[in-house]
């Protein structure tokens, strides 16, 4: 045991390895984990972040589902009602026109009666004539009693 | 056992605890000394090469692997290497940050090289004691110790550092007289004039005792507990020159020896940084 030049070696050596670890070693090594820390803290920050997004976004989508519901339900409704308003307009439409057509359908009916009417009366006219002709040939001229059998069929 | 085929015991012992000296020979010349009284001899100028280079390799094997990992330090994914490197640093980191309250950027990274050299340096006791020297022998050199905390020069050598840190560090913080105020003013403390000079030498006495006692404690813990295990390991190695059965019992002893040492090793190297912090905080509080 003996206590000689290698202590102050040793100290030396000592001195020397402290200071390569505190220049070199230490500094970079703590650097790296604290880097490492400040990237977990932000990656997990930003999780928390994420997960509190997620929860409005989807607080937002059920919103929007609900909003789109109620339009369309007031859409359908409309709808309904538009149809009901153009089926009940239609039939009002299709029974005013029924009723033109009616009324035009008995008027040209009255019509064609009265001219139906107004030929037999000339045919009966006619008739009467002819009849009273042949009955009366010799005695009646067509031309000289032109103005009786007018009057006549006017009476008919 | 390179000094001859027959042997004593106290002769293995003896040439197991003797270290590779340089010095001055009696014959006037300097040389490595032949024998552990030639060494003796040498008296203070003399350097224990093996313990000088073992401990400044183990501190270089520390420093490499440090450096490479430090170098590539990245904040990503770690590699192995880095793995383990910043696991050390982030033990160390935690230990300063638990005992040393003040803020210097010295403290962490000397814990860090105190507890990984010593640590390594203490490793070397679970070598077989034979191996090395035996090999060491083999190309001429007589005397190999490979444990440099088994020499009282290496741990008083660490100390001797920290203490120095410790003045250096109470001047610093309290100023030159804080700090003999410090060593003078406590423990005992009067408003009495007479009594002052008195108690003056008598709390110098007290706070010199505490202050000399911390490197000596720092050193004599380390080496006693290494130099006792060496010890031991040396005397089982005795056991295999005496046959069959008692080789087979130290070979036995020697693997629970050196299981238990782990235990011894590890926990050295941690008081060790762990006292250095601690002194080192002390000499940054005000008391």
């Amino acid at each position: 045991m003996n206590i000689n030049l290698t202590l102050f070696a040793q100290l030396i050596s000592f001195a020397v390895f402290v200071w390569f670890t505190m220049k070199y070693i230490w500094p970079p090594m703590i650097k790296a984990l604290d880097e490492r820390k400040a990237h977990i803290a932000d990656g997990l920050a930003a999780a928390e972040r994420g997960v509190h997004e997620k929860e409005l976004a989807q607080q937002a989508a059920l919103e929007k589902l609900h909003e789109a519901k109620q339009q369309s339900a007031e859409i359908v409704s409309r709808a309904e009602k538009r149809a009901a308003e153009i089926v009940d307009e239609a039939k009002g439409q299709a029974r005013v026109e029924g009723e033109r057509l009616l009324i035009a359908a008995r008027a040209e009916i009255d019509q064609e009666a009265n001219k139906a009417r107004e030929v037999l009366r000339t045919k009966v006219a006619e008739l009467a004539v002819m009849g009273a002709e042949k009955i009366l040939r010799k005695e009646i001229n067509a031309e000289a009693h032109k103005d009786i059998v007018d009057s006549l069929a006017k009476q008919i | 056992m390179a000094s001859g085929d027959t042997i004593t015991s106290s002769e293995y012992i003896q040439h197991h605890l003797t270290n590779l000296t340089f010095g001055r020979l009696p014959d006037g010349s300097w040389g490595i000394a032949h024998s552990a009284a030639e060494a003796k001899e040498m008296g203070f100028w003399a350097l224990h090469l093996d313990s000088l280079l073992w401990s400044a390799g183990l501190a270089v094997l520390f420093s490499y692997f440090f450096y490479k990992a430090a170098k590539n330090a990245t904040a990503g994914v770690p590699g192995n290497l880095q793995n383990f490197v910043e696991m050390m640093v982030d033990f160390v980191d935690d230990s300063v940050k638990g005992s040393f309250s003040g803020r210097n950027p010295l403290i962490a990274p000397l814990a860090l090289t105190v507890f990984c050299w010593v640590f390594l340096m203490n490793l070397m006791d679970l070598v077989p004691v034979d191996l090395i020297p035996r090999i060491a022998a083999e190309i001429g050199i007589g005397h190999m110790k490979i444990v440099p905390t088994t020499d009282p020069n290496i741990t008083f050598g660490l100390a001797l550092g920290v203490f120095a840190l410790i003045i250096y560090y109470s001047i610093k913080i309290k100023g030159v007289g804080g700090f003999i105020h410090e060593l003078t003013g406590m423990p005992f403390q009067t408003s009495n004039a007479a009594l002052k000079p008195i108690f003056f030498v008598i709390n110098l006495f007290l706070e010199g005792v505490n202050l000399i006692a911390k490197p000596i404690s720092l050193s004599l813990r380390l080496f006693g507990n290494l130099y006792a295990g060496e010890m031991i390991f040396i005397l089982i190695a005795l056991m295999y020159g005496s046959g069959i059965a008692m080789g087979l019992f130290g070979g036995a002893l020697q693997f629970v020896w050196a299981v238990f040492h782990v235990l011894v090793i590890t926990l050295q190297a941690f008081i060790f940084m762990t006292l250095t912090i601690v002194y080192l905080d002390m000499a940054h509080n005000e008391h």
